[in-house]
């Protein structure tokens, strides 16, 4: 099954709104409530991100009996040093988004920590695509206990 | 302890979510950056935060947080009261500060840290 949402860039209380969407998609195909939230908040942050930094996007999901596939994609400034903003605490959100309870840097450790497989594809100018990959096998351990796994590519200047 | 109890302690206004007043909480979390929630909270939690903007209670839903109380006052906007309706949220609203609100639930029995450990 797919979906696809498109998050506009210029309003930041609408942030999350497709998050919240697939939420409840994904709790209405009676997905594990674990796999659903591990999906929620990593496509959260991603989505904020999108927001802030890019000017909006476009997310699809896609849904199998085995994984969630979550791909966003933006136009935005793209990432120069992917490896320097997987760091924890560190950020380039302007003051005004610190005010509003995000960009403290912890926005990509969140989504390596509650998904099965990231992917960060990013080129200054021309924008990011990140993939969020949540299995369903059931043999996944809670997000709290997980190292973290996955992988990133491209971004180099 | 349950959200009554909660709402005595803190002499806390219901915003809404009147009827649920008997849901048991395990722990409190008191935090006014959301991504910290998203990183650190466990299960059935009280979130304690004077972020007062429609981030906190998507973020509190995500989360399948059922109860966020605003501190030092804070009233949420009706588009927000609207949002945690729809999502079956309690919201409480006290004139304590942060502090103050996290130390009288503590010293009233919540004693547990609604998140995982941090290392």
């Amino acid at each position: 099954m797919k979906y696809r949402f498109t998050v506009p860039g210029d309003d930041f209380t609408m942030a999350g709104k497709a998050s919240a969407e697939v939420k409840r998609i994904l709790g209405q195909l009676g997905i594990d409530p674990t796999a659903v939230k591990r999906a929620s908040v990593a496509m959260y942050e991603a989505e904020i991100n999108m927001v802030i930094h890019a000017g909006g996007g476009v997310v699809e999901a896609d849904i199998t009996p085995e994984r969630i596939m979550l791909t966003l994609r933006d136009e935005g400034p793209g990432i120069p040093d992917i490896e320097l903003a997987m760091t924890e605490g560190y950020s380039t959100a302007p003051e005004w988004i610190r005010e509003l309870g995000f960009g403290a840097g912890m926005g990509l450790p969140n989504m390596k920590r509650n998904a099965d497989n990231l992917e960060i594809e990013s080129e200054v100018g021309r924008g990011t695509t990140v993939r969020l990959l949540i299995r369903l096998d059931g043999s996944a351990p809670a997000a709290a206990e997980r190292p973290g796994g996955g992988a990133v590519r491209g971004g180099s200047v | 302890m349950t959200v009554g109890k909660i709402v005595e302690i803190l002499d806390a206004r219901v915003i809404t979510g009147e009827a649920d007043l008997g849901l048991e909480v395990g722990s409190a979390c008191g935090a006014d950056l959301m991504s910290d929630v998203m990183a650190f909270v466990k299960e059935r939690v009280v979130l304690l935060t004077g972020l007062v903007n429609p981030q906190a209670i998507r973020t509190a839903d995500l989360m399948d947080i059922r109860v966020v109380v605003f501190v030092r006052g804070k009233i949420p906007s009706e588009d927000m009261v609207e949002m945690a309706r729809e999502n079956g949220m309690i919201l409480l609203s006290t004139r304590y500060s942060m502090f103050l609100a996290c130390g009288r639930l503590y010293e009233a029995g919540l004693r547990q840290g609604g998140v995982r450990e941090i290392c």
